[in-house]
């Protein structure tokens, strides 16, 4: 349990420290970088390598690159449909989520499995 | 071409909400990817590694300013707002090209280097190639 709630701390803390870095910045195309740091992975790798050993780290950090190539397809997707269609940004972000669902088990299924 | 600015005003339009929504959905996948780990093992969680995990809420946020700045101004612009949302989700694309580098080298340097200096360095890395990918793309529209 103290694990989870460390887990929760240490990534509230650097998830919101690059969102205020992209709050920050213009142009917003520039601060968009910022949306697909690696924040999640900076917080939870270090903890998981002390834990775990750092071969497990390293099977983690493999699967993560799937997760950035679906990170890639759900970022075009989201910017291709709210260019085109008058859709609000939220209902954009969360109804594409399970394209980066889709495509990330897609290649758990092919690649990584 | 258009060039890098801080702009210390978009803080004060944030509300303390906000910044909590992005504190809570970040925390919420961090603990999360280790249960899922723990539950369907290190290739299942890893996935998890590159969530968009505040993505929907900060192009929620950059829409809403939009929205607030226009309408002091007397002017409607949800089309503004949307479209500056679908920019910054086309930085994201980019700095996701970046993202991959860095579990790459993460991937490839961890079980055999110190663990905080393969994260330091795969850091610079994501944010040297990112950089690099929006000047190129800049450039190459010019």
């Amino acid at each position: 349990m103290m694990q989870i709630l460390l887990r929760f701390l240490i990534g509230g803390v650097v998830v919101s420290l690059f969102a205020i870095i992209g709050d920050l910045l213009k142009p917003k195309s520039f601060a968009g970088l910022f949306g697909a740091a690696p924040s999640v992975a900076l917080a939870t790798i270090g903890l998981t390598a002390a834990k775990e050993g750092a071969a497990y780290a390293g099977v983690e950090a493999r699967s993560m690159i799937g997760g950035a190539i679906a990170f890639f397809v759900y970022a075009s997707f989201v910017s291709w449909i709210m260019m085109r269609y008058k859709v609000k940004a939220l209902w954009t972000t969360l109804g594409m989520i399970p394209v980066w669902l889709g495509a990330a088990f897609g290649l758990w299924y092919v690649w990584l499995k | 071409m258009r060039q890098i600015q801080v702009n210390p005003a978009t803080l004060r339009q944030t509300r303390w909400q906000d910044f909590a929504v992005r504190f809570a959905a970040g925390g919420f996948i961090t603990a999360a990817t280790g249960i899922i780990a723990k539950i369907f093992g290190p290739v299942v969680g890893g996935l998890f590694l590159a969530f968009p995990a505040i993505f929907p809420a900060s192009a929620t946020l950059i829409e809403k300013n939009e929205l607030l700045k226009k309408r002091k101004k007397g002017v409607k612009g949800t089309d503004r707002a949307r479209q500056l949302a679908s920019i910054d989700a086309a930085g994201a694309a980019m700095g996701s090209i970046g993202l991959l580098l860095f579990a790459v080298v993460v991937c490839r340097f961890i079980p055999k280097h110190s663990a905080w200096l393969v994260l330091v360095g795969a850091t610079v890395l994501w944010l040297a190639v990112s950089v690099l990918i929006w000047y190129l793309r800049k450039r190459i529209r010019l």
